[in-house]
């Protein structure tokens, strides 16, 4: 009789542990959300950016959701070097046609891979960037040459809107 | 327990107390139905979306809502327009933005991230046109009001001839539910003063429901999660209150076996 | 108690606490001897210790998306709550949290008033105990400004000028205190600061106030001293946890009410419209459980002497200990002081009634009386009652008036009920 006294003791206790932590659980939840970006952050998640006077061979840097955003027109050297290169020769293999939907515009996230530092336009080895942080050398199609950096700068999510227009985001 | 129950009736009765002195002064306001109060409420969606609609008719000329956005319209618990509805909506405000390249401001069409366009550019500029009385912001009116819907929603109806030998200044108006019962807003609603998109008989009593519930919301807009987390917050508690009152007993029980 | 007996069982655990003796901590605080009889209203303590963590974190929370900016403020609050992933219920958990959190320590203090646990050896946990509850008033008086509505502004503007009423520097320490000629940006960034400050104060006063309990250890509703660790007490766990632990969810049940259904009710409606220097709201009050100390400010017809009653309802308070001459501590036992303590719970309630209304005719004529009463009690009536009074016969022990079968908590209880 008293063990089975015990056995329901031990239901009744390990319910109500349970039953608690459920409820710590989904207290901390909230505490954890409200660092997430809200919903005006959220909201401001696109923008438009005008290009119509960027000339060939021009590098314009937008901010997006905090961050430069470089929109390079490039020059018709610049596209041969980038798709001449081989995918052997890169440390994070990605083909130009991957990173730029139409060649002669380049839009890519302006953060070095490497701790999120700026890298500096036509500059470095490979006639792309340079990041000054830590001497990272990204090419024409800011893909990663030389350096700390262990990826290609990122391609944001973007769309021509029309020819003269690019939303990013 | 019984302890219990006197420490709770010893809140009620506090809290009541409280109550009561706070409704010394409250005015008979008019009653409706509002489908939002009580544990489960709700907002009425349709009277969200033509409350909505009074607001940009008929208010929005004096009455700015710096608080909401666009988007907000399309937002769950809210009017729920659709998101091409809402931006649409948005669309066909201009908003002022800038600068662009040149260092000048510029008019484009509005996005759901935008506030609410505004009628007048500051407070000043809205009290020199409405007679050196400032049309307060709308946004969070409701809670900023004593009696709450019940007093916007009778204020409205609350227009009025004044009594024999009541004087009027010039440019104020008789209500019998505005303090003091001078008010330096015209009546604005007349039956049919609004052509409801869903065909809704516009009646001044229907408008002022309609655009009390979207008043509602526009200051809570949350209302809706907070009923029902609150639900499952209360259920979650008692059960676990439950629980740890068995677990309680159980425990005690012990000493009387001991001694 | 048996503190310094204990050794932990591991290895570890031994090197570990003979360097810091947290573990023997950990043990003092689990086998603390708590009377056994102790009723509902003790659970207080527990449901306070709550609320201030509460009241912390979700403080905490909320001054991450707060800017203490006059004029960004109450646009700020606005983004919290509409905005900000579960902002509105972090605020409105913040807001009453408040209320919550003085309820409680109404009660708390009532409790104190009725069983006499402020008298020997006592006196520090209640001295400590009022320093507290000063801290409380001034952390949430300066959190009540923040959101900068119309009421933080003229709460601010009135509470600061009650300094004015100081003779010679009273306009200067008020023209300090804001920091400008008026209640202004200067004055709500040192109220942000102030208002993180003094829950760390309170929370480290709170250590001390637990720190000075557990010397005598707890009194108890029969008022005796008691033998620890005995047949009269538990150990604080599991019996003591889990009983303050069904009293917390009780009064989260109430906490959630609020918070959920109707999380505007105990604030004022003139905070939702932000401050305007321009015009004072109709009606100026403060919150509820500033209200009493607002009635005998306002029951006093003079500047300064309205002032000095207001500090000296609260500082008379510290005198407590010595004012009471009763060497009986529990009110069971002392059927004079029993129907005066009621009658000072109806005089606080009454005070806190006409706070809330306005300073003219009859409100006017009972707040005074009810002032007048609040000192008589403490000044008058305390002491002589101490000396006068006939007790009833005091148990020897805590299981000691029980007659026979089984001897628990319940039939201890049952006995103090019977003695009422």
């Amino acid at each position: 009789m008293s063990e089975k006294k015990t056995n329901r003791r031990d239901f009744l206790f390990t319910a109500t542990y349970a039953v608690g932590a459920v409820g710590v659980g989904a207290t901390i939840w909230p505490m954890i959300d409200q660092m997430n970006p809200d919903a005006s952050v959220k909201a401001l998640a696109s923008t438009e950016v005008d290009v119509s006077d960027v000339n060939p061979g021009k590098t314009i840097t937008v901010l997006w959701r905090g961050k430069p955003v470089f929109i390079r027109r490039r020059t018709q050297d610049e596209i041969a070097e980038a798709k001449s290169v081989k995918l052997e020769d890169l440390k994070d293999p990605q083909k130009d046609e991957d990173r730029a939907k139409d060649p002669e515009w380049l839009v890519m996230l302006g953060v070095c891979t490497h701790l999120g530092c700026v890298p500096l336009d036509q500059k470095g080895d490979y006639n792309g960037w340079f990041c000054p942080c830590h001497g990272s050398h990204y090419d024409t199609s800011g893909r990663i040459r030389k350096g700390p950096a262990p990826t290609n700068m990122e391609i944001p999510k973007y769309e021509f809107v029309d020819s003269n227009t690019i939303k990013i985001g | 327990m019984k302890n219990f129950f006197r420490i709770l009736s010893l809140i009620i009765l506090f809290f009541g107390f409280q109550l009561s002195s706070n409704a010394a002064e409250k005015v008979e306001f008019l009653k409706t139905h509002w489908s939002f109060k009580g544990v489960f409420g709700k907002f009425d969606r349709g009277a969200l979306q033509r409350g909505y609609q009074v607001y940009t008719e008929v208010c929005s000329s004096c009455h700015s809502m710096k608080y909401l956005s666009y988007r907000n319209l399309a937002e769950k618990g809210g009017p729920e327009f659709t998101e091409a509805q809402a931006k649409a909506i948005a669309a066909s405000f201009e908003v002022k933005d800038g600068p662009n390249a040149d260092g000048e401001m510029f008019l484009r069409p509005g996005k759901l991230s935008d506030k609410f366009v505004m009628p007048y550019e500051n407070v000043k500029a809205a009290q020199a046109a409405n007679g050196g009385a400032y049309p307060p912001d709308m946004s969070v009116l409701v809670k900023a009001r004593g009696g709450g819907v019940d007093y916007i929603y009778s204020l409205l109806q609350g227009y009025e001839d004044p009594p024999a030998g009541f004087t009027l200044e010039e440019g104020v108006y008789y209500n019998k539910y505005m303090y003091g019962k001078k008010i330096k807003m015209a009546n604005q609603l007349s039956d049919g003063l609004v052509e409801y998109a869903d065909g809704t008989n516009a009646t001044v009593e229907q408008m002022s429901k309609d655009v009390t519930t979207f008043l509602m919301w526009s200051a809570e807009p949350h209302l809706e999660s907070r009923h029902r987390m609150g639900f499952k917050a209360i259920i979650y508690l008692i059960i676990l209150t439950t629980l740890v009152y068995f677990s309680m007993k159980r425990i005690w029980s012990r000493i009387e076996t001991e001694v | 108690m048996s503190d310094h007996d204990y050794t932990p069982k591991s290895k570890v655990g031994k090197w570990f606490n003979d360097r810091l003796p947290l573990l023997t901590l950990a043990n003092h605080l689990t086998e603390y001897p708590t009377p056994k009889n102790l009723n509902y209203w003790w659970t207080f303590g527990g449901i306070l210790t709550f609320c201030l963590i509460t009241q912390i974190i979700t403080g905490l929370v909320l001054a991450m998306h707060y800017i203490a900016h006059a004029d960004m403020a109450f646009d700020s609050v606005e983004h919290i709550m509409r905005d900000v992933n579960y902002g509105w219920l972090i605020r409105y958990i913040h807001a009453n949290g408040a209320s919550m959190f003085f309820l409680a320590v109404y009660i708390h203090i009532f409790r104190s008033l009725f069983y006499g646990s402020y008298k020997s050896p006592r006196e520090i946990i209640w001295i400590i105990g009022i320093i507290i509850y000063l801290l409380m008033m001034a952390a949430a008086f300066m959190g009540y400004v923040l959101p900068w509505g119309q009421m933080s502004f003229w709460g601010a503007t009135v509470i600061t000028n009650l300094f004015s009423a100081i003779p010679l520097v009273g306009e200067g320490i008020v023209t300090w205190l804001w920091g400008g000629y008026s209640v202004d940006n200067p004055t709500l960034t040192r109220f942000f600061t102030l208002h993180y400050l003094i829950p760390f104060l309170i929370l480290g006063l709170v250590v001390l106030h637990i720190w000075a309990l557990h010397v005598p250890g707890n009194n108890n509703p029969v008022g005796i001293d008691i033998k620890k660790p005995s047949k009269d007490t538990v150990p604080f766990h599991p019996y003591i946890v889990i009983k303050d632990g069904f009293a917390l969810l009780m009064f989260m049940i109430v906490f959630a009410f609020f918070v959920f259904y109707t999380p505007n009710i105990l604030g004022h409606a003139d905070n939702y419209i932000e401050a305007d220097p321009l015009v004072t709201p109709a009606h100026i009050v403060p919150e509820w459980y500033l209200l009493p100390f607002y009635a005998i400010l306002r029951s006093v017809p003079d500047k300064l002497l309205g002032v000095v009653a207001m500090l000296s309802a609260i500082f008379i308070l510290a005198a407590l200990p010595w004012l009471d001459t009763s060497k009986i501590r529990s009110a069971v036992f002392r059927p004079l002081y029993r129907q005066f303590y009621w009658i000072l719970v109806a005089d606080v309630l009454i005070l806190g009634y006409v706070g809330a209304m306005p300073a003219e005719g009859l409100y006017l004529l009972i707040a005074r009386v009810a002032t007048a009463y609040y000192f008589l009690h403490f000044l008058v009536i305390l002491p002589l009652l101490g000396l006068k009074e006939k007790t009833l016969p005091v148990p020897l022990s805590i299981t000691e008036p029980v007659l026979g079968g089984s001897i628990n908590f319940a039939s201890a209880k049952n006995t103090e009920r019977s003695n009422k």
